[in-house]
């Protein structure tokens, strides 16, 4: 009994942890998008888009331009993220972020639209790949980690920590969190709100963006690649809690690890079907996630 | 927001996200530039679109036929259907510029190509195919690259009774749906991976687990179906057999089963993007694997810059430059020796391209090259002639032999050509692609175990 005990946990391990670390890359993701629906209640569909922009932005710094690091390429990409989202607020979103949801629906549906155009114009629909090895790490016989995932992972969870102390021990984290909560009474005790808005696009771009790079260092992409990204975004935003972006790193982890166990006893195609089962679950039983949602 | 407006609105998003994820390619099918017919007239002169190159036959004089096809100019086809084309291209050039064909009542046959990106889409390639038939009046159809593909483009090519030479589509079904003018340039599927099988019996008689993961299209799905089969059959067990979808990036669950079950052999994959990603990750992820066999991706040579991942990874190939098809051979095999030999092929390809071929490249050219040879032997350009020409063919080529299936169940499919089965050696600080089966045929011993 007890060895097959220790056998089932030799085996699930290698599984278990392919989840995790993939899940902590797919919290970050997930934290751009609910960060922004949780400051404006917005539905960001240039999300998807903006993870491939930055697989692109960080091949073409990589590649092209022969900077060799992809690191080096990500954080420079990532931080161009900030402003090009706060622009994307500026143009597409302010002007509608008081009409009815449709409104900021479509127009970031619009700004979705023309990312993919453009992508596709200047990229096509080729695969490409960012050949960088950091080698692998042995833990044990049965478990080999390739290093570009854990620092993936450890890139994740290091921003993710980030985010937390931005949102909880600074000025500006708690002007956002002031109005995420009522913008009117945060408006009334002198926040600028328009500004805040601006820069939680901003810092929710700059997320998706750095989730972006960190996916390229480890698999090929297109310029499609990103609405993947952006589905498991809103299963895990609803996991984790809509309005939560903290809640979204469990919720990534979660779904990091269905992801790594449903192979082991079904076949992998029903790891979909098992997901959305569950997003409708949650939706139905516990609109605002697992861990809570903006109130 | 209240919970149920929350619902709603999600749901709302959700199916949204689901249908433009599953119209990805569809994006890209709105670039203006896709609309563009790619016209090309190689060296050969201008003829008026109205004159039917009926009437120019009869009158004896020069004709210019046009040759339709799709290209994946982008999308996961993109590396091998270029080659395809590039293969294409060359033998209309070449052809062109040797004052194209001559039929016996003095008319010179030359050749035109109109083209168009399918981006790797099957709807795509049905609406371009349609265009290419009914707008660019195109006289004979080359196929595009995939069997995914090309049985989208049968459909439209039988329908309006053109000949279609397929060459990149080896699925069998294709030419078991009935289809009269439909001609495949590769060995099936069912014949494209129990050679794989037939090494690791020759090589390890006590090798005993074997996985099959594979790209779920339709190409992969049969090559596998008839290996594992044929693997059963030689005492194989099959511990894994599983699909992944045509645009996985993450081999990690798939890696992990293989590992699980023990496995030491694993043949399978589907197209190069995948094939590649797959190499690589088994590599990262030192699967201890005694022998890998992948699909389409190792005989390219964009495989080598997998580096150490790429070494001792076997595909099957449907042709390489090493191949030693001759006249010489066709003389023994008592059959007619057709086109160019293996080096004249080689050096121009690589004189034209600056790149070597591969077998993408070659199967483009051996269909053109199959083409222009019915209507040689029809001494016309009447579709009819040159369509019993082709099921009278019994050829050897530089691609390999070459005869048509010419029963009602299988019309058109290839029963001629044989595979030949690569791996990706050290030579040194470089890599080098060496056929390894059949022995016959062999220009090094298989490396095995696999590094």
């Amino acid at each position: 009994m007890m060895e097959s005990v220790i056998s089932f946990l030799i085996s699930v391990t290698p599984f278990l942890i392919d989840g995790l670390l993939l899940g902590f890359v797919f919290g970050v993701a997930a934290m751009g998008l609910t960060l922004i629906w949780g400051v404006m209640d917005v539905i960001n569909l240039a999300h998807g888009p903006i993870i491939s922009l930055a697989m692109f932005g960080v091949y073409l710094l990589t590649v092209t331009l022969g900077w060799g690091n992809p690191y080096i390429a990500l954080i420079v990409v990532a931080a161009l993220a900030l402003p090009i989202g706060m622009g994307i607020y500026y143009i597409a979103v302010n002007r509608v972020i008081d009409a009815p949801h449709l409104s900021s629906l479509l127009a970031t549906y619009s700004v979705n639209m023309m990312l993919m155009g453009v992508m596709n114009a200047v990229f096509g629909g080729a695969p490409r790949n960012i050949e960088y090895s950091l080698g692998t790490i042995q833990i044990g016989e049965s478990i080999t980690i390739p290093t570009a995932r854990l620092v993936a992972a450890v890139a994740a969870a290091g921003i993710a920590t980030a985010l937390y102390f931005f949102l909880y021990r600074t000025r500006i984290g708690r002007y956002i969190r002031a109005v995420t909560d009522n913008r009117d009474a945060a408006e009334l005790v002198g926040v600028p709100s328009t500004r805040i808005l601006a820069l939680s696009f901003g810092i929710g771009t700059l997320l998706a963006a750095f989730a972006g790079g960190l996916i390229a260092t480890i698999f090929p992409f297109t310029i499609f690649e990103g609405s993947k990204y952006e589905l498991k975004s809103f299963v895990i935003g609803v996991l984790g809690g809509l309005g939560n972006p903290i809640g979204s790193l469990f919720g990534g982890l979660i779904l990091g690890v269905i992801e790594g166990l449903v192979p082991m006893f079904l076949e992998t195609s029903w790891t979909p079907v098992i997901e959305f089962t569950l997003f409708v679950l949650i939706l139905l039983v516990r609109p605002t996630g697992l861990f809570g949602g903006k109130s | 927001m209240t919970g149920r407006k929350m619902l709603a609105l999600l749901l709302l998003v959700l199916a949204l996200g689901l249908v433009l994820g599953a119209c990805g390619g569809e994006q890209a099918t709105q670039a203006p530039a896709a609309e563009q017919p790619k016209e090309e007239v190689t060296k050969a002169p201008e003829q008026p679109k109205e004159e039917s190159t009926q009437e120019a036959a009869e009158a004896g004089k020069e004709i210019v036929l046009t040759i339709g096809f799709t290209e994946s100019q982008t999308g996961k086809y993109n590396v091998s259907s270029s080659r395809q084309v590039k293969g294409l291209k060359l033998w209309i050039e070449q052809t062109n510029a040797n004052g194209g064909i001559k039929l016996s009542d003095g008319t010179v046959v030359k050749f035109k190509t109109v083209s168009y990106d399918d981006e790797s889409s099957k709807e795509r390639v049905q609406e371009l195919y349609t265009r290419l038939i009914t707008e660019d009046n195109a006289d004979f159809l080359i196929s595009p690259y995939s069997s995914g593909l090309t049985a989208a483009a049968a459909v439209i090519s039988e329908q309006y009774g053109k000949i279609m030479i397929t060459t990149g589509a080896a699925s069998d079904s294709i030419y078991k749906k009935g289809y009269t003018r439909v001609y495949q340039i590769y060995t099936p599927a069912s014949r494209y991976l129990t050679g794989a099988v037939d090494i690791i019996k020759h090589v390890d008689p006590n090798l005993k687990k074997v996985a099959f993961v594979y790209e779920d299209s339709k190409f992969a799905t049969s090559v596998v179906e008839a290996a594992k089969d044929y693997a059963a059959k030689q005492g194989l067990e099959i511990v894994l057999f599983e699909g992944y979808a045509p645009d996985t990036t993450d081999f990690g669950p798939f890696i992990n089963k293989i590992v699980d079950k023990g496995a030491e052999a694993v043949l399978g994959g589907g197209h190069f993007q995948d094939g590649s990603t797959f190499a690589r990750q088994l590599h990262e992820k030192q699967v201890p694997l005694k022998f890998v066999a992948l699909l389409v991706a190792p005989p390219e040579p964009d495989f080598a810059e997998l580096g150490e991942a790429a070494v001792g990874i076997v595909g099957p190939s449907q042709w390489e430059p090493q191949a030693k098809y001759t006249p010489e051979a066709a003389k023994e095999m008592g059959i007619e020796w057709c086109g160019p030999t293996n080096e004249e092929f080689v050096k121009a390809y690589e004189d034209a391209y600056n790149e070597e071929p591969s077998y993408h490249s070659a199967g483009g050219y051996a269909a053109g090259l199959v083409l222009g040879k019915a209507i040689m032997m029809a001494d016309s350009v009447d579709p009819d002639a040159v369509k019993e020409a082709l099921d009278n063919m019994d050829i050897l080529t530089f691609f390999g032999h070459i005869k048509f299936d010419t029963s009602e169940e299988a019309h058109g499919l290839q029963i001629g050509h044989e595979m030949v089965y690569v791996q990706w050696q050290k030579d040194g600080d470089t890599l080098k692609k060496e056929v390894v089966w059949p022995l016959e045929g062999a220009t090094a011993e298989i490396l095995y175990p696999k590094p």
